[in-house]
């Protein structure tokens, strides 16, 4: 039975008209897309074209086309950081008005420089003294009650500013131990060892140490103090404590006796300016040791 | 006596009838609804008044919460990272919550589609209460189905032109004010909306108004039906979560057919005819433009307005309603082997009835037991389950949380007296919107001393640390000990931070290490 004005291209089954290809008796039903639908795909491609205009798109040999608008990701980061320092400011006058005790009083200003020295820690100072402040032999752990040049927060400023032993600063903290082992004959310098071992063992003082301590008081409590104290003024180290920065054990007093290793850090003030030094002295005094 | 009621036929065809479909791109066919009255059009109204109210108003409530926190009843604030509802406050780390109340309202919405259908789509979506309040705005300007015909056919003309600009104006204004009241969720918003005014808000305010402007206008004025057919995923996830008892809007045929536009004619000439007059009435009220005695449909939004539509023809005809209906497939199934003899005859509306013409009894309807079944039951417990979980979290939450971060790098640190410290980063976080203080102490460490960094040791060994209204605060905590009072590396001890006046207190078991040996 045909009827002439049925679709001739309807299926049967789902009652919808096919697209009247066939492959291999497979037909494609024919479900027409909405036409703003397509009209939309269509806009999305001009969309597409007109944004490589604008913008950055098209790559040429070495380069690619800017786009009129001459937009760059790297003017965006440059405005951030503008907009970042900005913001800073405020705290960056405030710090660089006010002296250490100021900083540490106010709790803001303390967390902000702070987080501040932290940062700027990771960039110049880890080399050195270790991701955590933790040192290493021979160079000194901050976060330790024991300081070569004084732990107050103006002490770690000053040493920060002007370094220890460092040519560029007129400045600098500057102190020499003479090598012993031109002065003091072999034995002398052993005998002398043995009782700065047990000056800081803590397990007091065996008769054979009496020559040492002799020498001691002759030849080095000028600087280290009558007791091995130590002293900041010079940059003398507490030898007395149970904490050592470059030493352990008689053979290696004796060896620093002889010929001493000093130690030498720059002068951070003229590299960083004196606000970022703050920062980093308001961080190394957070660290716990600051007095 | 039948043509005496005065059956007005509509000149209406559903959009999707299968007479036209040869090109690849359809062009959209214009839908004028007709304006429908009946017990689900009454609903409707009802329902698009809560919902546009509390969608509109829910902002400018207020709610007191001292002097610390806002006091807009709701509230997202996303630059502090808090969210306001009532007498709850959120913080970002009990987003949980929000997670708990999409997962309900996933089983919400499982529950309520296998037993009522789509009354998502029909009722409550945003699409369809928008789009009914344009079409309100339509009909008052231009006249109801026939007169909005007529004006779209027209030529342009002064008068057509100041009702087209009239209506799209109004629409705008419901768009801008849709797109304007999302802000205020965000924001305080009697401030907000002198901001708005004066050019003072912030430039995002203005973009998403821009958008839900756009969105709103677009998607409720212009494209209507194509949002839900084509753009919109929930008809095919709803039309999976259906089965054979849940209510779809249903032409129940089995009583309706055979139509005859000229019933009593046709009975007097002895054909069968059924209760269908078609009129087109279900037809020209349908927002979707489909016509439901095709069938069950994709398109359906299951509105019901169809059913009040023909509801109110067969009240004319002096008819049973419920020609169209909400109806399962089971009972749709029962009463249609009814009509055709168990599948062996044609429709014959007379085996439906009684010889008095009443419909029989033996048809099947809407019954309660349909919703009772294993799987809305397990909907409805599992909803309930994450809903009382949800409730007992919330009653049960702290409002005073500590965390505390021991020191890695170093782990600990040798002193010059020979003992040794570590440190610890404690965080308190006061969830109230009051100031508190907290003391602080160590437990179960020998012989320790505990500092922290700006706050003053008391004669007991505790710290007083106040902490502001609805913050945190974050301290630097140094522990030491002398060397060897334990020979273990790692001991662990206990923090305990206790509100100085109120009853919460928060234990934090911390370790703390030495390089551990004896000497
Ligand atoms: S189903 Fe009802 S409203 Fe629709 S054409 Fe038939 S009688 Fe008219
Ligand atoms: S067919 Fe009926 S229920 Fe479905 S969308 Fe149209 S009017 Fe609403």
């Amino acid at each position: 039975m045909h009827d002439p004005h049925k679709d001739p291209h309807l299926d049967e089954l789902s009652g919808v008209s096919t697209t009247g290809h066939e492959w291999d008796g497979i037909k494609e039903l024919n479900n027409p897309l909405p036409r703003w639908w397509v009209v939309s795909f269509y806009a999305c491609i001009v969309w597409a074209l007109v944004y490589t205009v604008f913008y950055p798109a098209w790559p040429l040999l070495t380069s690619a086309t800017t786009g009129v608008l001459g937009y760059s990701s790297r003017a965006d980061v440059r405005s951030e950081l503008a907009a970042a320092e900005a913001a800073r400011s405020g705290y960056v006058a405030a710090i660089k008005a006010a002296d250490m005790q100021q900083i540490l009083a106010d709790e803001t200003l303390r967390n902000v420089a702070t987080a501040a020295g932290s940062a700027a820690f990771k960039v110049n100072c880890i080399q050195c003294h270790g991701s955590g402040a933790q040192g290493s032999k021979g160079f000194p752990n901050l976060n330790d009650d024991d300081w070569l040049w004084g732990g107050t927060s103006e002490q770690i400023l000053t040493t920060i500013t002007h370094g220890v032993r460092a040519p560029e600063d007129a400045d600098t903290h500057v102190s020499e131990m003479p090598a012993f082992g031109d002065i003091l004959k072999p034995d002398e310098i052993a005998s002398v060892a043995m009782f700065v071992a047990d000056l800081s063992n803590g397990t007091g003082f065996p008769e054979e140490t009496a020559p040492g301590a002799q020498i001691f008081a002759q030849n080095c409590a000028s600087c280290h103090g009558d007791r091995g104290e130590g002293n900041q003024e010079m940059g003398a180290p507490n030898l007395a404590d149970s904490l050592s920065l470059l030493v352990d054990g008689e053979e290696a007093i004796a060896a620093q006796i002889r010929a001493p290793k000093h130690g030498v850090m720059p002068a951070w003030g003229g590299r960083l300016g004196d606000v970022t030094v703050k920062e980093l002295a308001a961080y190394v005094y957070s660290l716990g040791g600051g007095k | 006596m039948l043509e005496k009621m005065d059956i007005e036929r509509l000149d209406a065809e559903a959009v999707n009838s299968q007479k036209q479909r040869q090109v690849l791109y359809a062009p959209r066919k214009k839908i004028f609804p007709k304006r429908a009255s009946g017990g689900f059009r009454r609903f409707k109204w009802l329902i698009m008044a809560i919902t546009l109210g509390i969608y509109y108003l829910v902002p400018w409530l207020r709610w007191d919460r001292g002097d610390y926190a806002p006091d807009q009843a709701v509230l997202i604030d996303i630059a502090n990272r808090r969210f306001y509802f009532f007498f709850i406050e959120i913080w970002p780390q009990e987003f949980f919550y929000v997670a708990g109340l999409l997962v309900m309202a996933g089983l919400g919405l499982f529950l309520l589609t296998s037993t009522v259908g789509r009354a998502w789509c029909g009722y409550t979506c945003p699409q369809t209460v928008w789009v009914d309040l344009f079409l309100v705005v339509e009909r008052a300007i231009e006249g109801d189905r026939n007169a909005r015909i007529k004006l779209d056919k027209e030529p342009y003309s002064p008068r057509k032109l100041v009702l087209r600009t009239t209506k799209h104006v109004i629409w705008l204004l419901i768009a801008v004010a849709t797109g304007g009241a999302w802000i205020f969720y965000f924001a305080d918003a009697p401030t907000l909306l002198v901001d708005v005014f004066t050019g003072q808000a912030e430039i995002v305010a203005y973009s998403t108004i821009a958008f839900l402007t756009a969105t709103t206008y677009i998607f409720g004025g212009l494209m209507r039906e194509q949002v839900c057919t084509y753009m919109c995923p929930w008809p095919r996830i709803q039309a999976a979560m259906l089965d054979e008892a849940s209510l779809t809007v249903t032409y129940n045929d089995w009583r309706g057919e055979p139509r005859s536009r000229h019933a009593k004619k046709s009975a007097a000439q002895g054909a069968v005819v059924g209760d269908c007059v078609d009129c087109n009435a279900c037809v020209a009220v349908c927002p979707m433009g489909i016509d439901i005695r095709d069938g069950q449909q994709l398109e359906c939004i299951t509105c019901a307005l169809c059913i009040d539509a023909c509801d109110g023809v067969m009240d004319k005809l002096g008819r049973e309603r419920g020609l169209i209906s909400y109806t399962t497939l089971n009972d749709y199934n029962a009463n249609m082997a009814l009509a055709t003899a168990g599948g062996t005859q044609p429709i014959d509306p007379a085996r439906v009835r009684t010889p008095d013409g009443k419909l029989a009894a033996t048809l099947r309807h809407i019954s309660l037991a349909s919703f009772l079944r294993l799987r809305t039951l397990l909907y409805a417990a599992l909803w309930s389950l994450v809903g009382i979980g949800l409730v007992y979290a919330l009653v049960t939450r702290d409002r005073l949380d500590v965390n505390v971060l021991h020191d890695r790098n170093p782990q600990f640190v040798m002193l010059s007296d020979g003992s040794v410290r570590n440190g610890y980063t404690l965080k308190i976080l006061n969830m109230i919107a009051k100031p508190r203080v907290m003391a602080v102490r160590i437990e179960g460490l020998p012989q320790s001393s505990v500092a922290i960094a700006g706050i003053e040791a008391q004669g007991d060994g505790s710290f007083l640390v106040p902490v502001e209204p609805d913050r945190l605060r974050s301290l630097k905590v140094f522990v030491t000990q002398p060397r060897h009072v334990a020979d273990e590396q790692v001991q662990t001890f206990r923090f305990v931070i206790e509100d100085t006046k109120g009853p919460e207190t928060k234990t934090y078991t911390a370790t703390f290490q030495t390089p551990g040996g004896s000497k």
